[in-house]
């Protein structure tokens, strides 16, 4: 009997257009969006950015970093000593920046591969504060109290010329389109790739490494380069996504590139609350966190309180975020993986 | 000719001594069942011979080659495959997805290449009708059926089945002695650790005893059972 194997389902047909009409408009959303949009788009897409690598590591990997941070600095600080130091251009930079990142990745792991589970996350936290404390005694780059862009290298970057004259705006403004730019091609291929990998023998092979890891071995699979490839590919996308990051706010310090809150705990609250293990739960988890930011932003540590509130609730109430709360219901994917078995002995009404 | 082989293998885990200069080997396509008391060292033993665990001391070879030192995900590549005593599914991934793991990994194919196997062995184990259920949802059953479903999907040559009937009812043991004999009857050598008697030795051919990390008794089944050590020791029967 012959059977066949499909990933498509009706909803992903319907979400695959619409993911596409999407993509256009946020595309073309410079056009017409005023420059504080932009900029709420621009931190939007670098979480979900961060949000996707560390779901990648966490939530497929089975690999719970929390020193993220770790690369997000590293990729700052390229940034910073390529366009200051180095003279290049920070367009050029920021890509360069990954590469700083795989630097900081491979001892790293070398280290933390040797620690499982929690011994492993604080591991990773560790060998984060030693990078922030390394990056504090850089002189030229302000030490501890950090330094700046010139103005004239980010007046002068790539594109901005050409976005200023095309859409008519200020100089402020170019570069604010060009982060937001870079940062949707930047966000758009990660989900892209992800999605890819998940799509693969090795995303599979992933999957089964995070389930059982002696399984895993027992059944043919690499689990030691699985887990190195994984970690070395969030560390470098996390890495390009810190210095957009810091490309757009023009200045550094080691206590804010390095910040466990900013780039690892919010991060960890995103994926989280929005479904780990999925592709749709940072998604929704970075829209949640937008508006929740948004809207309690002006009331302090009332506002870190009510996340930490949140979360907990969340994670009771429904382990598998807002996101499996959705799909469970409904069994909707928007970003089919499962493989499914038709045909032969596999009727419908027999398909669950 | 032998497919396994084993001499003066040894493991300890700190100063106890859970394997202790243990030698056999396997001839091709036999079935050889290995039994013992709780803690004897028979999933320790499995272990050695997956590359789960390494051996401190002695030598395994696997056809012909020295595998003493080969990493348990290479040695399921060369032929090695195996159930876990305690059912280890992938649980967030479905019953099919399950096989196609061991498949693409196991024999280092491409999807599309091990599809139709994958079915077959769904069929052959009767899990086809399960084959799009997260694993995680499976009865104990399914889970049993499931282990040795993912072991044959690698397209072992030597299979090691730890236990695999216990916990059954009498039914689903019988059947799963039929599929067991089915894989055994194409030339599959088995080795096959099982408290259930009745299933072990209405497959296998040999019978091997364990008891505190040592070979008691190597033999035909009836010999081996009927030998008074062996009832002693294993049966706790004062003779």
């Amino acid at each position: 009997m012959s059977y066949i194997v499909t990933t498509q389902t009706r909803a992903s047909s319907v979400s695959a257009i619409a993911g596409i009409l999407l993509i256009l408009m946020l595309i073309a959303l410079p056009f017409f969006a005023g420059r504080g949009t932009i900029q709420d788009m621009f931190f939007i897409l670098t979480m979900l950015t961060l949000a996707q690598f560390w779901n990648l590591l966490a939530g497929y990997g089975g690999l719970v970093s929390i020193g993220q941070q770790a690369f997000v600095g590293a990729g700052a600080y390229a940034l910073f000593a390529l366009v200051i130091l180095g003279g290049f251009d920070p367009v050029l930079a920021v890509a360069l920046a990954g590469f700083a990142a795989l630097a900081i990745a491979v001892p790293t792991a070398f280290f933390a591969f040797r620690l499982n589970g929690a011994y492993f996350a604080i591991g990773t936290w560790v060998i984060a504060e030693v990078v922030r404390l390394i990056a504090s005694q850089w002189k030229s780059l302000g030490g501890g109290t950090g330094t700046s862009l010139p103005r004239d290298a980010t007046r002068d970057m790539w594109f901005v010329e050409m976005i200023e004259e095309t859409l008519g705006v200020r100089s402020a403004a170019a570069r604010d389109i060009l982060a937001y730019w870079i940062a949707l091609v930047l966000a758009l291929v990660t989900i892209g790739g992800i999605y890819w990998l998940l799509r693969t023998r090795r995303g599979l092979a992933l999957a089964a490494v995070r389930d059982n890891i002696e399984a895993a071995k027992s059944v043919g699979v690499d689990a030691g380069r699985m887990k190195w490839m994984v970690f070395l590919t969030s560390a470098f996308g996390t890495g390009v996504a810190g210095a957009l990051i810091y490309l757009q706010k023009a200045r550094i310090s080691p206590d804010a590139a390095f910040s466990v809150t900013d780039w690892t705990a919010y991060v960890i609250f995103i994926v989280v609350i929005g479904g780990i293990g999925t592709m749709e739960g940072p998604i929704i988890g970075v829209l949640v966190f937008f508006a929740l930011q948004s809207l309690l932003a002006d009331f302090g540590s009332w506002y870190l309180m009510t996340l930490g509130v949140l979360a907990i609730s969340i994670m009771l109430v429904a382990p598998r975020g807002l996101w499996g709360l959705v799909s469970e219901r409904t069994s909707l994917q928007l970003f089919p993986i499962q493989r499914r078995l038709r045909g032969g002995r596999l009727t419908t009404s027999e398909d669950q | 000719m032998s497919i396994l082989a084993l001499k003066d293998v040894s493991k300890k885990f700190g100063a106890l001594t859970v394997t202790n200069g243990v030698t056999f080997d396997v001839p091709k396509g036999q079935a050889l069942g290995i039994i013992g008391p709780n803690g004897a060292g028979k999933s320790t033993l499995f272990n050695l011979i997956t590359g789960n665990l390494s051996a401190d001391a002695g030598r395994i070879h696997f056809q012909d080659r020295d595998v003493t030192r080969v990493s348990a995900k290479d040695r399921c590549l060369s032929g090695v495959g195996r159930s876990f005593q305690i059912p280890q599914p992938f649980e967030k991934l479905t019953v099919y997805e399950n096989l196609l793991v061991a498949a693409t990994h196991g024999c280092n194919l491409s999807e599309a290449a091990v599809q139709a196997d994958c079915a077959d062995v769904l069929e052959q184990t009767e899990l086809i009708r399960r084959a799009n259920t997260p694993a995680g949802q499976l009865s104990l059953l399914e889970r049993k059926r499931l282990e040795l479903a993912r072991a044959m999907a690698t397209q072992p040559n030597l299979l090691l089945l730890d236990e695999i009937a216990g916990g059954l009812t009498e039914g689903e043991c019988q059947a799963l002695i039929g599929t067991i004999k089915d894989i055994h009857a194409r030339g599959v050598t088995i080795i096959w650790i099982e408290h259930v008697l009745h299933a072990l030795t209405s497959v296998v051919e040999r019978l091997l005893v364990l008891d505190f990390g040592k070979i008691i008794g190597i033999g035909d089944p009836d010999e081996i059972m009927a030998s008074k050590k062996v009832r002693e020791i294993y049966l706790g029967i004062d003779i």
